[in-house]
């Protein structure tokens, strides 16, 4: 499931005008060129760019003093500060991992190691929703533990827990997914080198290891802080929307949208919309460095 | 094993002997894989199918092929499948313009076209209501057509071909950046026409790519919750989907009916991961016809 947020490392650069554009084989009449483009262009600007845009328009409709209002509002900076500690739960958790998995299915044979991989990639094709509704069904008032939960007192459901919980859930993969492709490429040579040198597991990860995924640890980080802090669908079965208790800043934007007062929704969603555009910008300065790293590595080679 | 000799093994068989292994870790990281994924993962969901076992067959078949639920199935599955192959269409011209032609702002299109990956699903879903409404900046053209999309089940279809264009696009692109110019080079000599080279030369190599990106962006709208409900109008049989039945079940506390619609989208999830997995063996095994003089 994850094949569509894999970074690619030696991706083409922009070849696209000598290699294609150059020769009359390969490419088509003017005609077509322009008819292709434009269609493609057309979509692209109605599906994503005209909703990215809309997003700051329909924020700043109001003026610039119900966009502050809106964002300085208690119960906008307390779903703030929920999402950000679901990500700074969910995150640390997830890289700690995705990084073992990673080591122990790139760097070893075992039986079961493709269903392993497809297991951990559940949490991709599982609906949002049913991932806060298996959190419910385990902790809730009528779940497995609900019962010795409520006698000592302990609140995970439309509470805080239950929020990380569901976070971790959706966020799941996406490190894992990055490092084991990438560290199944690169083999095992120069970490059982540096193990036949005397370097211990925890040295031999640091200096040998660490360097060589630096980039696809990044890419996998970035796309998990990014789904973390958006998540609206399972975050939303488990959070029972207490304003400004466990309110994230999708589910506040949700809250604001259902009582009509559209532009503070879009003034919070700006922000996550602001959120999205730095994650892309970073991802792209990722994809970058690492085809450069990737071509630096390949003429050395050569 | 189970028939082995009580005796003492004279030497170790070479299935009983762990391997030697030069790196270390293998027993704690693999430990700790399977510790955290039974935790976090397995033994939730497996929670979905023992709920589930309470109810009698019967009882489970009242529950999913309530019309209501069906009526979601229909609608969730039928825009799923719309949108994914709508995606199919659009994403591979989308990709064959970024991969083939140079224009302006080329390189920040390629960087927005993952833009449905980043942005919250909540945002996209007002942000789309607020385009398709009667006054929005497409409704108002759309309305005097008589389309109405916001609130109604082509709004569904909308958010979902929002949501899935990036899959079709980032599966299909790599396959196009490592076609061999040479291919349709020698097509063309051999006098096909560009269309002739594009049906029989570079569409059966892209194929799988497309199938496989067609298939994620349905597993994702048909799970997808965010950015319909916002713009779906949630009309019971008309516009309702079946993530959407479960909210409705959780929020009457009918815990057991929303775990039986649960376990069916359950069922259809493994299914089509299943599918994707082997729609993806196929992508990386279709060999690429090279001739000689790689780039």
């Amino acid at each position: 499931m994850a094949g569509a947020t894999t970074l690619r490392l030696g991706a083409a650069a922009d070849f696209g005008q000598t290699r294609f554009e150059a020769r009359a084989a390969t490419r088509e009449t003017p005609l077509v060129k322009w008819l292709i483009l434009g269609t493609a262009l057309t979509f692209f600007a109605v599906f994503l760019l005209m909703p990215l845009i809309a997003v700051f328009v329909e924020a700043l409709r109001k003026g610039w003093e119900t966009y502050a209002t809106a964002l300085i509002d208690p119960d906008a900076l307390s779903a703030l500060r929920l999402t950000l500690l679901a990500a700074a739960i969910a995150l640390p958790l997830n890289l700690v991992f995705g990084v073992a998995a990673a080591w122990a299915i790139a760097k070893f044979e075992f039986r079961g190691k493709h269903f392993l991989i497809t297991l951990i990639d559940l949490p991709f094709s599982v609906s949002p929703v049913i991932a806060g509704l298996i959190y419910v069904l385990v902790f809730g008032a009528q779940g497995w533990f609900g019962q010795w939960l409520s006698e000592h007192d302990i609140k995970i459901i439309f509470a805080v827990p239950g929020i990380v919980l569901a976070t971790v859930f959706v966020t799941f993969p996406f490190i894992a997914r990055e490092l084991i492709p990438l560290m199944q490429a690169q083999g095992k040579e120069e970490e059982e080198a540096a193990v036949v040198l005397g370097a211990n597991g925890l040295q031999t990860f640091w200096y040998v290891t660490l360097p060589n995924i630096k980039w696809g640890l990044l890419y996998g980080v970035i796309l998990t802080n990014a789904r973390a802090m958006g998540e609206f669908g399972a975050v939303s079965v488990v959070s029972g929307h207490i304003r400004g208790q466990t309110n994230t800043l999708p589910l506040h934007v949700e809250i604001l949208y259902n009582e009509y007062q559209f532009a503070a929704a879009f003034a919070v969603a700006s922000l996550l919309a602001l959120l999205a555009l730095v994650t892309l910008g970073i991802k792209t300065w990722i994809e970058h460095r690492a085809a450069a790293a990737y071509r630096h590595s390949q003429d050395d080679a050569s | 094993m189970a028939t082995a000799a009580p005796s003492l093994p004279l030497r170790p068989t070479s299935s009983a002997a762990p391997p030697f292994r030069v790196l270390p870790g293998f027993n704690l990281t693999l430990g700790y894989t399977l510790g955290y994924l039974s935790l976090i993962v397995l033994i939730p969901l497996a929670a979905v199918f023992l709920k589930t076992a309470e109810l009698t067959l019967a009882e489970f078949w009242n529950v999913v092929t309530a019309p209501r639920v069906v009526a979601s199935y229909k609608l969730s599955f039928g825009m799923s499948l719309l949108a994914a192959a709508i995606n199919a269409v659009f994403g591979l011209m989308l990709a064959w313009a970024l991969v083939r032609y140079s224009f302006p702002g080329k390189k920040l299109i390629d960087a927005l076209v993952d833009l449905p990956f980043a942005l919250p699903t909540a945002v996209a879903g007002i942000s789309l209501t607020a385009l398709y409404a009667r006054n929005g900046w497409l409704g108002q053209f759309l309305e005097p057509l008589g389309i109405q999309v916001a609130f109604k089940p082509l709004g569904v279809l909308v958010a979902l071909v929002f949501i899935g264009l990036p899959f079709v696009v980032r599966t299909v692109q790599p396959i196009l950046e490592d076609l061999d110019t040479e291919l349709e080079e020698a097509a063309t000599s051999l006098g096909a026409q560009r269309w002739q080279t594009f049906r029989h030369v570079i569409l059966p190599i892209v194929f799988p790519a497309l199938l496989t990106g067609f298939a994620l962006a349905f597993a994702r709208a048909v799970g997808e919750y965010g950015s319909v409900i916002f713009i779906a109008g949630n009309i019971p049989m008309v516009s309702e989907i079946t993530p959407l039945m479960i909210i409705t079940k959780l929020e009457q506390y009918d815990y057991t009916g929303a775990t039986a619609i649960a376990t069916v989208m359950l069922i259809l999830s493994f299914t089509l991961l299943l599918v994707i997995n082997g729609l993806q063996a196929w992508t990386a095994s279709v060999p690429k016809p090279r001739t000689g003089r790689d780039r």
